[in-house]
């Protein structure tokens, strides 16, 4: 259960970059989670409600978007998705790759209602 | 509704605190190992066969992690290691602020090797970086062939994996070639031992390798 330390962090994050008087107004919070993140979204959102639940940041809804795990091959010089998580190509089997995404544990952005701001 | 863009890592703080650390070990020139495992792989007994091997050649610390008690620290002090005992009270894994903490509280002056034992857990402290120059993974053959498959993250990030109680083989499901390639499939760059605590099988092997490491990063 370590997503209930992650939301921790994705909170300590829009606290820092949200002013305290509007955190209330805070609707959602966007975060890019990766195959290969060791995160379970479900969770994640429960811990989030858990630890938010009673504080200003009560009406943020975390909203999560899956980043699926996408490697090139250097041999042959194709992109594959591979969502079982192995580090090889998904045509040639080889082990010669670059990880291009899914390993993302991000805090996109954050939306509040009314007042306009701009960062 | 408006909307504030952030794009910032969730383990930033913890990144920052891991980067830290690594400064700290580098320029005292200690080498760090994170050992993880499921709990009852055998991660403290490799760690005292470890310090068994290598204490007359380097000098080393260990820095236990546990979610209670502190029997593992008191095995270690028996072979005559500096050790320190972090307890995470319910906490799955250690971070990065915890070490920092840690290293208020123990001399790395002359320390050549730092290993660090992390939380017994399988899932949780994959993501998390102490300031390790490698995390080490360790796997039992009593767990079956299939961890890596099912545990991925913990492979993907280790540089060597410690297949444990090799000994017991003969007795239980679990087949060693599917296991390795298993691993190999996650991370094709492990370095991979086999060992036995108890017959101390393959000790020598890894102790070696792990030696190897640890005067070529100086």
């Amino acid at each position: 259960m370590h997503e209930l330390s992650i939301a921790q962090n994705i909170v300590e994050i829009i606290q820092q970059r949200i002013p305290e008087l509007e955190w209330k107004q805070v609707t959602a919070v966007r975060v890019k989670i990766g195959t290969v993140a060791g995160i379970v979204p479900d969770s994640l959102k429960f811990s989030f409600q858990a630890i938010t639940a009673e504080s200003a940041l009560c009406n943020a809804q975390l909203i999560t978007e899956h980043i699926p795990f996408r490697v090139h091959c250097c041999s042959c010089n194709t992109t594959s998705v591979n969502e079982d998580g192995f580090a090889m190509c998904g045509k040639c089997e080889s082990t010669d790759i670059k990880v291009l995404s899914g390993t993302e544990m991000h805090v996109v952005e954050i939306e509040l209602e009314e007042t306009a701001r701009v960062i | 509704m408006s909307i504030v863009t952030v794009e910032r890592k969730v383990l930033e703080k913890n990144d920052e605190l891991a980067a830290r650390n690594r400064e700290v070990f580098r320029s005292l020139g200690v080498f760090v190992i994170n050992m993880v495992s499921s709990p009852g792989s055998g991660k403290t007994s490799i760690l005292e066969r470890t310090l068994e091997y290598l204490k007359d050649s380097l000098r080393a610390t260990v820095i236990e992690g546990d979610v209670q008690t502190d029997l593992d620290a008191q095995r270690v002090a028996k072979l005559g290691v500096p050790v320190v005992q972090i307890i995470t009270n319910g906490g799955c894994h250690l971070e990065a602020k915890l070490i920092q903490d840690a290293l208020g509280t123990i001399d790395l002056k002359g320390v050549q090797l730092l290993i660090i034992e992390n939380v017994g857990n399988l899932v949780c402290p994959a993501n998390y970086d102490l300031g390790e120059n490698m995390k080490i993974v360790v796997a039992s053959t009593t767990e079956g062939d299939d961890k890596p498959l099912k545990y991925p993250g913990m492979f993907r990030n280790a540089s060597a994996l410690i297949i444990n109680k090799i000994d017991l083989l003969p007795y239980v499901n679990c087949h060693l070639e599917e296991l390795k390639s298993n691993a190999l499939h996650i991370n094709p760059k492990l370095n991979v031992f086999e060992t036995s605590c108890t017959t101390k099988q393959g000790i020598g092997e890894w102790c070696m390798w792990l030696k190897e490491q640890v005067t070529s990063k100086k």
